[in-house]
């Protein structure tokens, strides 16, 4: 049990480096709370992997620290710290029974027969293995693999993180949705900080209270699903996560006035004094209303999904994805749009404006 | 869906069937056939039913060779199959290391078997041979031509250093084909250096070792020509292993018969052999 904080975490593959692009992990600097179920999202080669195995200490990173509960474990090995990772694809020790591949973490750290047969049952009861216990686990198929790994996982009660590197990938679609309430429901039983890896933004919102998300070898945001969603503060934020994503259109700011294509945008923020060498404004589908006067825009497509139409539009800046109600009627050919000034944001060079 | 009946795709296969007729059906039948039969030459043959199986299967010489023949290839096997394994796992993961490791290893399979022969034979020599007048020097009384036991210790070094690079190499390449993540949650897990190759290295390896294991077996039971070029079987009989006294009694004394029965007992037992190995090896593999 304990806190685990990254401070000024930088990783590289590379013997020397030169441009940013050559860093895998650029300046991480985050606290995981005790007990807190986090998600790291990202898509591929972000660096969410590189982060986890740091954290592990699978990997040692190029500069920075790692402390649990403030004492510095960046030397240390992955048994001192303590913790359980999970893999993308199934690892299970092929020669060993269900049984001893669950007993194995517990064995190799001198725990008792009598313990490793009471947590090991316990833990084979969690994820439905009790029938299969004594076969072998070359044997199973890919999901029952998955859960021998997830079990290895959970079997050691002290841990002091649980990590998942994306460990639904392998699992059919139906199972994945049972296997992912499991672990929330183990979150719950259990209390340990678990780290969440994945690029599917509706595993990591229904899994996470917090969310992390990466970039590019950065964090760009950490928050609540609500909070990403409403105020993405980054505008790959907006990007990724929504569907579809947010509208990003380039404005230009003069003297506080925000203006798309000389439409005067209203927000609530105040940008006087800054100066950024590319301004943008950031709008979710789901905040923008058709309406008399505002954003000229023509009509290209409207795709009904049954709960609501989401209707493609294009104007002098660009093409703006908007949603509505199922029952309102859409004008065709062109129309005005209108945005929702709590939910307008500015960003300047790729960040938000405050 | 009813598929039409052509007979003349048979026509294809025509070209295989005449090559491998000529390369091994013939030659084989032609054994089966001297097998059953007597001559004195003059392409006159006599039947002779299974006396030469029964005179082959009761005779000391048959045993004496069989029994050099297995434990030749106990040996072998015993000292290759280890070694190639720890060679395999000391060899570099990447870098430039890796191509000259490779490179080094793969040389003593690319020399003919007969220049094998040829070069240990000079290197064992006990006056001007370089392994030979060492040994002679530091006070070992070694003579490969006339101590059977130096003859056999020098045949069984000239075979693991011919072979036993085919098993690292197969052994390598089975060790590099296992996933990091392997590694990684055995490192998690807390086990041991032996727990990860009695768990996840071996168990991964099984495949190519099943492999290498039936390929040094066979090549072991049937090695002729370094022997024949190191020792010729001698001193005395002390290495005539099974090919070595198949072609002394097919081709020295040209006992035609009973030769042919010999080979086809011979082969029988490399095939029996070859066919319970691999089936027993891969008996589970079917569900995974």
């Amino acid at each position: 049990m304990s806190k685990i904080s990254l401070k000024n975490l930088s990783h590289s593959y590379l013997s020397s480096q030169v441009n940013k692009e050559d860093w895998a992990l650029r300046n991480v600097n985050i606290d995981w709370n005790d007990g807190g179920a986090y998600a790291l999202l990202g898509p591929s080669g972000c660096g969410k992997t590189t982060l986890l195995n740091i954290i592990s200490g699978l990997l040692n990173p190029t500069e920075g620290q790692i402390l649990f509960n403030d004492v510095d474990v960046t030397n240390k090995n992955p048994v001192e710290r303590n913790i359980a990772q999970i893999f993308q694809f199934p690892v299970i020790y092929d020669t060993m029974t269900v049984f001893n591949n669950l007993a194995f973490p517990l064995k190799n750290r001198g725990i008792s027969e009598q313990e490793i047969k009471n947590k090991v049952e316990e833990i084979a009861e969690m994820l439905e293995l009790t029938s299969t216990l004594h076969n072998r686990a070359s044997g199973l198929t890919a999901d029952g693999k998955q859960k021998i790994s997830l079990g290895r996982g959970l079997v050691r009660s002290d841990v002091n993180v649980i990590m998942f590197d994306e460990p639904l990938t392998v699992i059919d679609p139906h199972l994945k949705w049972i296997l992912r309430s499991k672990l929330k429901e183990l979150h719950q039983k259990i209390n340990r900080t678990m780290i969440y890896v994945t690029h599917d933004q509706t595993e990591a919102l229904t899994f996470a209270d917090q969310v992390v998300v990466m970039h590019e070898a950065e964090i760009v945001q950490i928050g609540t699903p609500v909070e990403l969603f409403e105020k993405p503060r980054h505008t790959f934020v907006g990007h990724f996560i929504g569907s579809p994503g947010m509208n990003i259109l380039p404005c230009k700011i003069d003297n506080g006035a925000i203006s798309i294509n000389g439409n005067m945008i209203e927000t609530k923020i105040d940008i006087k004094d800054k100066s950024f060498s590319k301004t943008e404004v950031g709008i979710r589908p789901e905040f923008i209303e058709f309406n008399e006067s505002g954003l000229p825009v023509k009509i290209l497509k409207v795709s009904n999904t049954g709960r609501h139409k989401i209707i493609d539009t294009e104007s002098e800046s660009g093409k703006i994805k908007v949603i509505a109600k199922s029952s309102t009627n859409i004008p065709t050919g062109s129309a005005f749009l209108n945005f929702k000034k709590d939910y307008t944001y500015v960003y300047g060079d790729n960040w938000i404006i405050e | 869906m009813n598929k039409t009946v052509n007979q003349k795709a048979w026509l294809f296969v025509i070209p295989v069937f005449v090559l491998v007729a000529f390369n091994a059906i013939i030659p084989l039948m032609t054994v089966v056939n001297y097998a059953f039969q007597e001559t004195f030459g003059n392409n006159v043959f006599m039947w002779e039913g299974t006396r030469w199986f029964k005179q082959i299967l009761l005779s000391d010489r048959f045993h004496a060779a069989l029994g050099r023949q297995i434990l030749f290839t106990l040996i072998i096997l015993f000292i290759q199959i280890p070694l190639g394994i720890f060679i395999a796992l000391t060899m570099p993961k990447e870098g430039i290391g890796v191509s000259v490791c490779l490179v080094l290893m793969s040389m003593p399979l690319l020399i003919p078997w007969n220049v094998v022969g040829a070069m240990w034979n000079i290197f064992a020599l006990p006056d001007i041979g370089f392994l030979g007048h060492s040994l002679n020097a530091l006070g070992f009384d070694y003579n490969f031509t006339q101590q059977s036991g130096d003859a056999w210790f020098t045949t069984v070094l000239m075979d693991v250093w011919h072979w036993t690079s085919l098993v690292v190499l197969l052994s390598y390449a089975g060790l590099r084909s296992i996933q990091p993540a392997y590694y990684q949650a055995a490192e998690i897990d807390g086990a041991s250096r032996w727990s990860v190759f009695r768990h996840i290295e071996l168990p991964k390896m099984k495949k190519v070792l099943t492999i290498a294991i039936l390929l040094r077996f066979m090549d072991s039971f049937m090695i002729y020509t370094e022997p024949f070029v190191l020792t010729g079987g001698g001193p005395g009989n002390a290495t005539a292993f099974l090919s070595i006294d198949l072609v002394k009694m097919a081709l020295g004394q040209f006992d035609l018969g009973p030769a042919a029965a010999m080979s086809l007992i011979y082969f029988f037992i490399v095939l029996t052999v070859c066919w319970v190995f691999y089936n027993l090896m891969m008996k589970n593999e079917g569900q995974s």
